[in-house]
């Protein structure tokens, strides 16, 4: 089928991940499911992209095809100049190092029974560890995620609280110094007050360790908050590739817009009891498309207000509209 | 608000539900009294632990005297001291006087029974209707919740419908006997963002049309700041502030709703900016700090907060209160604002 385009990326000579076409597709019974379908990335170093969608629109498969885990059905992965795709299995090992994830649940990402100190060993402990002192460093990387490592460094994870978990896989993720980092969800099941600690660390472990990051979460707030270019994903198409600086006022795709509109606001509530309609169409009312067998054309036509005969024929490609901001849809101008 | 003039259908009077576990005594919920009338909505806000949905089961009976939890304090539903009369009692206020609508839409469907067996159930058991009867009140109700084809929805299986839909049916079948208060515990945690809209809507004019009281226990901020008439926000198992839902999120008062509200992203914030995290974590309940329970992670804590729990003090504006020795008045400077900075 054809693809969403590849014309919102760039082309800088130095990129820290590339990803062409990347297609994931699960074999079930009665069919294929189309996980995600032709996607195409630029992450430039020291960038954040946010991956943004709803549950089963294919950006959690996305993650983790780039870490090829499993690999994808096809398309091509490159770190820097690496193709991961291509990659034999004991190469592939080797790069994997250099690309890290952080999962959703930080608690089941943990092995139980090992302490937190050997924890964040283990890369050291499988690649080496070409230093003098492997348990000061172990220390270190503690405190830089704000643990204390006197109180954590013999604990096991059923000790520790959601949020302190998702430190120590933060610590982890760090010990073989990577380049990209992915995370996968990483706040949503933290509590708010222990979300804006993550999302803090997040952000800080970015600047001190250089690192490039995809951020692949569903709040429309938090992604922006910590992306440069956000990619809005639904049933694993792209709609649209906007600059984060841009998204609240200016994103044209009908479902980014939509996904805007349904942020609960304490401004919204109050246009709604003083009985103004709001700006946006009305969208309808149906379910998610089932990936087995998503519509032809626009994907997003079911459930669009904008929707027209040729968006059931044809499928929309990627243009820019504004420097940065691309978007496929056949019916929206800047 | 009309509301006002209308006598309450729920009176909690310092309500107290104490688990008792090998750790010792969970103060679970620690004294928290509210009233509620129909028509109106109440937003109960909090952290995961600070008790909310405890206090949302308690009133209503589901956690009652047992061997292992005691609950002082009062809860009167429509005129009926709930903890006060026996099992078989309550049981008849379930479903008539109140209903509850759970967080996981799957897990509180029956697998195995179609979805019409669902609603015809209990309107059998409560209404004593026939079943021809039952049949036909439950395609209304479904139409009511806003499912297209209830007739075949009612032959099919809560695995042949999405999150949205099954937070729909269990929606229908809490109103199904016409309940005069609603309990909805963390309704939309498990949906995604668009269909969370459009069943906060649901509820929202279901309320308004049925002249329902509603409680909305939600640990997010946002959906209760947009759906609720007033809010009680929960820490530790106290109620640390409460008023006007407006009224409370345009000024927090407490240091806790404050720094609460400022640590959720927004969407106007620049990218890359750094939110103001409270630092630390929630308390353990089988041994909570002596004093404000929020005093460890509060940057006004002096010695008095350590020492001495703070009350609910009434402040200007209606039913609005603040259990804090220190609230932030307008144009009180924050005091060692920098601490509660992230790091």
């Amino acid at each position: 089928m054809a693809g969403s385009g590849i014309a919102h990326l760039r082309a800088d000579e130095k990129r820290a991940l590339t990803v062409e076409n990347l297609v994931v597709e699960f074999p079930v019974t009665g069919g294929v499911v189309h996980a995600v379908s032709d996607l195409s990335i630029d992450v430039l170093p020291g960038e954040t992209l946010g991956i943004l969608g709803e549950s089963g629109c294919g950006k959690s498969s996305a993650g983790r095809a780039l870490m090829q885990l499993p690999a994808p059905t096809s398309g091509r992965v490159l770190l820097g100049d690496a193709e991961l795709t291509a990659l034999k299995k004991n190469d592939m090992r080797r790069a994997r190092a250099k690309m890290q994830m952080i999962m959703q649940d930080p608690v089941s990402a943990l092995n139980p029974r090992r302490k937190v100190k050997d924890l964040v060993a283990e890369g050291l402990e499988v690649w080496g560890f070409e230093g003098k002192d492997r348990a000061k460093f172990v220390d270190d990387l503690l405190s830089s995620v704000g643990l204390d490592p006197a109180v954590v460094r013999d604990r096991r994870p059923h000790e520790l609280s959601g949020g302190q978990c998702q430190r120590v896989c933060i610590a982890r993720s760090l010990a073989l110094d990577p380049d990209v980092l992915i995370c996968d969800e990483p706040v949503s099941s933290l509590d708010v007050s222990v979300q804006a600690q993550v999302l803090n660390l997040l952000e800080e472990t970015r600047e001190r360790y250089d690192l490039s990051m995809i951020f692949i979460a569903h709040d429309v707030a938090v992604v922006k908050n910590i992306s440069d270019r956000v990619m809005v994903m639904y049933l694993g198409k792209t709609c649209e590739v906007i600059p984060s600086d841009d998204m609240q006022n200016k994103a044209l795709h009908p479902y980014t817009r939509l996904l805007l509109a349904s942020v609960p606001s304490a401004a919204d509530a109050q246009a709604r009891a003083a009985g103004e309609a709001t700006a946006e169409a009305p969208v309808k009312d149906v379910e998610l498309p089932s990936p087995l067998n998503p519509p032809s054309g626009c994907r997003f036509r079911t459930r669009c207000p904008l929707a027209t005969e040729q968006c059931a024929a044809e499928e929309p490609v990627l243009r820019e509209m504004r420097p940065g901001q691309f978007v496929a849809c056949h019916n929206v101008s800047a | 608000m009309t509301s006002e003039s209308k006598s309450p259908i729920l009176v909690v009077e310092n309500l107290r539900t104490v688990f008792h576990t090998p750790r010792g005594d969970v103060r679970a919920v620690d004294g928290v009294s509210f009233e509620l009338r129909p028509g109106e909505t109440l937003g109960l806000v909090g952290e995961s632990g600070s008790g909310k949905s405890v206090l949302g089961r308690t009133v209503m009976g589901l956690i009652s005297n047992d061997a292992r939890t005691t609950v002082t304090g009062k809860v009167t539903l429509g005129g009926v001291d709930v903890h006060g009369v026996k099992r078989a009692v309550r049981r008849k206020l379930w479903g008539t006087e109140v209903a509850m609508v759970f967080q996981d839409p799957m897990t509180s469907l029956n697998p195995v029974k179609r979805i019409g067996t669902h609603l015809t159930e209990t309107l059998r058991f409560h209404l004593r209707c026939t079943r021809k009867e039952a049949e036909e009140r439950a395609v209304e109700l479904l139409t009511q919740v806003g499912i297209p084809e209830p007739k075949r929805r009612m032959r099919q299986y809560p695995h042949e419908m999405s999150g949205g839909m099954r937070q729909r049916v269990v929606i229908a079948m809490a109103l199904a006997c016409d309940p005069r208060l609603l309990i909805a515990d963390e309704p939309t945690t498990a949906l995604d963002v668009t269909v969370q809209k459009q069943i906060l809507d649901l509820l929202g004019n279901l309320t308004t049309e049925r002249d329902m009281a509603t409680v909305l226990v939600s640990h997010d901020l946002g959906a209760v700041a947009g759906r609720t008439d007033r809010v009680q926000v929960m820490y530790a198992g106290r109620t640390v502030e409460q008023g006007r839902t407006s009224e409370v999120f345009a000024a927090p008062t407490h240091p806790y709703t404050d720094a609460l509200l400022a640590s959720i992203p927004q969407i106007e914030n620049a990218p890359h900016s750094l939110l103001r995290a409270i630092e630390g974590n929630p308390p353990d309940m089988a041994n909570p700090p002596g004093g404000c329970r929020f005093a460890p992670r509060c940057g006004y804590a002096d010695t008095t907060c350590t020492s001495d729990l703070p009350l609910l003090q009434p402040l200007a504006g209606p039913g609005r209160s603040v259990a804090c020795h220190h609230p932030l008045l307008a144009g009180a400077a924050p005091v060692g604002s920098e601490h509660t900075h992230g790091r």
